[in-house]
């Protein structure tokens, strides 16, 4: 397993070029609208759990709450669309300002909270966040939902068809990656890490431990919010159901499954278990039961997830520096 | 009208207070939160329920080997689900994962066995009500708060000042300590499910009586209000998750009347954050400081 | 003067952790923090550094008054720590330790994080080469690519300096460096602190291994019970009766 990883690891220019380029041809040799229809799903819960990745992953703010910041992008997308003719890509823009400040409001209890008070405070938001949504008919229609959302146009070119959706769904997971990632490299990344390890020991690296709490929750909900926005737009009917406090722990599962602080994990755990369900459909009711087993079963035999404990940057770093003289080589 | 929702609020309250016990004691063993507690509560309900109709309608017997089948539920699921995972020190969010998909399992098996629509749950207790002034009480409402507080007491009693309770105490402030001193730190956790599932399916049961009504989804909302209680409290202490449950069943009653219904979840979720903004360790928590 | 506290007290609810201790840090100086358990010595390492604010009296940092400022500020003013308890950041490698330590010493903000911009792009090469350098400097350049928590006991202690040096600081505060090292290692740290001394850094360190205080500092304050009880040159202190007393004389 070693060496495959190792060889993952000093490939990875390459093996991301190919994975894109897989990623890219596939609606081309697939036109089943049910797989591509999946295919955006996987894609939707890829951002999501990405950015969650990065606040609980990386940052170590454990939230329960991250789909409400889904439904807010959604409905502000929704909401700027229908109601004042708002072009896609402005909406998109807004719904990232929007949640983002949503993530700011939201982060700045976790100042002074930790770790499951903290969790409490984000499911307690995102079930406010819901019955808001339920219950101010006037802004969201209430449990009706809003229906007839306008679809994505560009220059009066409508972008509706399955194919345009998955190469905009494709265009925005690779945006996420690429952004979260430089974030990651570059000393932001390493002062969120310093949090996570050890909040006492942070001060002391001259990290302000508040700006950079907000900011990973602004940052981590303003990826969220925009891919609402795009939901919205691709399925044009929201209703609170799609934003229950379930949606959240879901992607907390995703990114655990894939292995908390590891970005491809998060890929694939959202891939995974967007599929999984699917592929169990024809077990009717046990499909959520066998989804249960395979939950518990997994974290017993790989409680990091698949990939927690693999840092591929660390191995490739490992592969090409000369091995460290005498016993503690590895 | 106000004591009316006061005492409709102490009520649930109680219940509440009953589930959260179950989540704190976990918590202070084995600092996890046991998210698959609230569907416990609700396997308490239906076997309650199944059984009675089983048993040609003798509910007490039901109730009482339900009592004892769920807290046998709860240490099966610490054997099946968490064991191994304390053996390996994993992280405490895997455990907190593990327990999502216990839930998950719980959920839908009952949903399997037992259909997922909702089902009426026999109210053998028709004693009737009583009123005092222009507030209505039935006489199941003074059942279920007497022997919650009942309940509560006996806990602080085997928690404070049994041998047992000593194990839990000292395990939840150290376990490898507790271990060196001889501790069966697995017996202590088993002992801990047990009674926590016990007494979350006491709660089920009440809350069946008292909303004559069951539905597999009923642990999902109470799962996520009692974790609520148990940090409004302060995590890992008993009576901040008695004080808890009865506070957010009041204020949640009080608020829904006065305010609006539909936002009744969300007024004691506004609460508890309040709550948490001023005093980040819950009302009877105590501040752990971290010593560099 | 590098450092200068001005009857600080600290108290907590009724107990006083610190009582009216005034000390003063010339520049190039190693200084001593000694006293039995509990004396209050960490507490008085946590004011300088800005975990607490003290009740009364005042911090001065090269000329200027620190008291009550937060923590990562007074890191970016000059003054980085080490612990008493190793806390090195898990799961990173000895080289990501130690590029943490360099917060203060760079400015890229999240727009030039997200575009890669030029001066993302020096900062993060200037890191990795001073992170090596310093790794190289504490002997640890071979490991920079392991995770901090799988280095050898005494490796981690070497790490924590290194990463504490990594904000440039002017003044370094090491807490019982020596804890929990044979002699040898002892004898490397003794070695390595005169090191940087010479490379100028200012040093105060709370120790127990007196052989080491003695060997190394120039000057010794002695805390008992938040008070001070004695401050001079090691020879001193050494025939102080009241230290022999509070702390010296349990030990023989």
């Amino acid at each position: 397993m070693n060496s495959i990883y190792q060889a993952l690891a000093k490939r990875q220019g390459l093996v991301q070029i190919l994975l894109l380029a897989a990623a890219a041809v596939f609606p081309l040799l697939v036109s089943n609208p049910y797989v591509i229809r999946l295919s955006i799903l996987s894609g939707i819960f890829i951002i999501l759990s990405l950015s969650l990745n990065l606040l609980t992953g990386f940052s170590g703010q454990i939230s329960l709450g991250h789909i409400a910041f889904y439904g807010i992008g959604a409905y502000t997308a929704a909401i700027l669309s229908k109601n004042f003719g708002l072009n896609f890509l402005l909406c998109m823009v807004a719904a990232i300002v929007v949640t983002a400040l949503f993530g700011l409001l939201l982060g700045l209890p976790a100042l002074k909270l930790g770790g499951y008070y903290l969790a409490i405070v984000t499911l307690g938001f995102s079930e406010i966040v819901r019955l808001v949504e339920i219950n101010w008919m006037e802004l969201t229609n209430g449990p009706l939902g809003i229906n007839g959302i306008p679809k994505p146009a560009l220059f009066g070119i409508k972008l509706s068809s399955p194919r345009a959706y998955y190469y905009m769904c494709l265009l925005l997971v690779v945006l996420t990656i690429v952004v979260i990632r430089n974030i990651l490299e570059s000393r932001i990344g390493y002062a969120l890490g310093t949090i996570r390890g050890d909040e006492n020991a942070a001060k002391f690296m001259g990290v302000n431990i508040f700006r950079y709490k907000i900011m990973a929750f602004m940052v981590s909900a303003g990826i969220a919010g925009l891919a609402g926005a795009f939901f919205a737009q691709y399925v044009t009917f929201i209703d609170p159901t799609s934003f229950a406090s379930d949606q959240s722990t879901l992607v907390l599962i995703m990114v655990i499954f894939g292995g908390i602080g590891s970005l491809p994990g998060s890929v694939i755990g959202a891939v995974v278990l967007t599929l999984v369900p699917e592929l169990l459909r024809s077990l009717m009711e046990y499909r959520m039961l066998i989804y249960g087993v395979v939950l518990v079963f997994m974290m017993l035999v790989r409680p990091e997830g698949l990939l927690g404990k693999i840092n591929f940057k660390h191995i490739r770093q490992r592969c090409t520096a000369e091995p460290p003289d005498g016993k503690e080589g590895s | 009208m106000f004591f009316q929702q006061v005492v409709n609020g102490l009520t649930i309250g109680s219940m509440y207070a009953l589930v959260a016990i179950g989540y704190t004691m976990v918590f202070g063993v084995l600092k996890l939160v046991n998210f698959s507690h609230g569907s416990v509560f609700m396997v308490g309900a239906y076997l309650t329920l199944e059984l009675s109709l089983a048993l040609g309608g003798n509910f007490f017997l039901a109730a009482a080997m339900s009592l004892v089948l769920t807290g046998m539920l709860g240490v099966v699921i610490d054997r099946a689900a968490l064991r191994r995972l304390r053996v390996k020190k994993a992280d405490r969010i895997t455990a907190l994962i593990s327990t999502l998909g216990v839930g998950t399992i719980l959920d839908n098996a009952v949903m399997i066995g037992f259909g997922s629509e909702t089902k009426a749950f026999p109210n053998v207790l028709q004693l009737g009500r009583f009123t005092i002034g222009t507030t209505v009480i039935s006489w199941v409402q003074v059942i279920i708060l007497a022997l919650a507080l009942v309940l509560m007491a006996i806990m602080s009693v085997i928690v404070y000042r049994t041998q047992m309770g000593c194990a839990m105490r000292a395990t939840s402030q150290n376990a490898d300590a507790a271990r060196l001193m001889g501790i069966n730190v697995n017996q202590v956790i088993a002992f801990t499910f047990f009674i926590g599932s016990l007494l979350a399916s006491i709660a089920g049961t009440m809350y069946g009586m008292y909303y004559e009504a069951i539905d597999p989804l009923m642990g999902s909302v109470i799962s996520m209000k009692t974790f609520a209680c148990v940090v409004l409290g302060g995590v890992g202490v008993l009576p901040g998750a008695m004080l808890g449950g009865l506070l957010i069943g009041v204020v949640e009653a009080v608020g829904a009347s006065y305010i609006s219904s539909g936002y009744r979840d969300a007024i004691a979720f506004a609460i508890l954050i309040l709550v948490l903004v001023l005093r980040p360790q819950g009302i009877l928590g105590k501040k752990v400081a971290d010593k560099l | 003067m590098v450092l200068q506290t001005k009857e600080v007290v600290q108290q907590f609810g009724g107990l006083t952790a610190v009582n009216r201790v005034s000390m003063q840090i010339e520049d190039g100086q190693i200084v001593g923090l000694i006293g039995p358990n509990g004396a209050g010595k960490t507490t008085f390492f946590n004011v300088i550094t800005g975990v607490n604010t003290p009740t009364a009296g005042s911090v001065h940092f090269m000329g200027e008054e620190i008291t009550g400022i937060p923590a990562h500020e007074i890191v970016a003013r000059g003054i980085a720590r080490t612990f008493q308890n190793i806390r090195l950041f898990k799961n990173m490698t000895a080289q990501e330790n130690v590029i943490a330590g360099m917060h203060t010493e760079s400015q890229a903000n999240l727009i030039d994080a997200i575009f890669r911009t030029k001066r993302h792009r020096t900062e993060t090469l200037a890191c990795e080469q001073k992170a090596d350098e310093l790794l190289e400097l504490v002997g640890l350049y071979a490991y920079r690519y392991e995770l901090a928590t799988r280095l050898p006991y005494g490796h981690q202690r070497r790490l924590e300096i290194a990463r504490a040096l990594a904000s440039s600081p002017k003044l370094l505060l090491l807490d019982e460096p020596a804890a929990g090292m044979n002699e040898q290692e002892t004898a490397d740290l003794l070695e390595f602190i005169r090191r940087l001394r010479g490379m100028g850094y200012t040093i105060l360190l709370i120790e127990h291994d007196m052989k080491l205080v003695m060997s190394i500092c120039e000057n010794i304050y002695v805390l008992d019970h938040g008070e001070l009880i004695a401050q001079g040159a090691p020879e001193e202190i050494q025939s102080n009766p009241r230290v022999i007393e509070a702390y010296l004389g349990k030990e023989g």
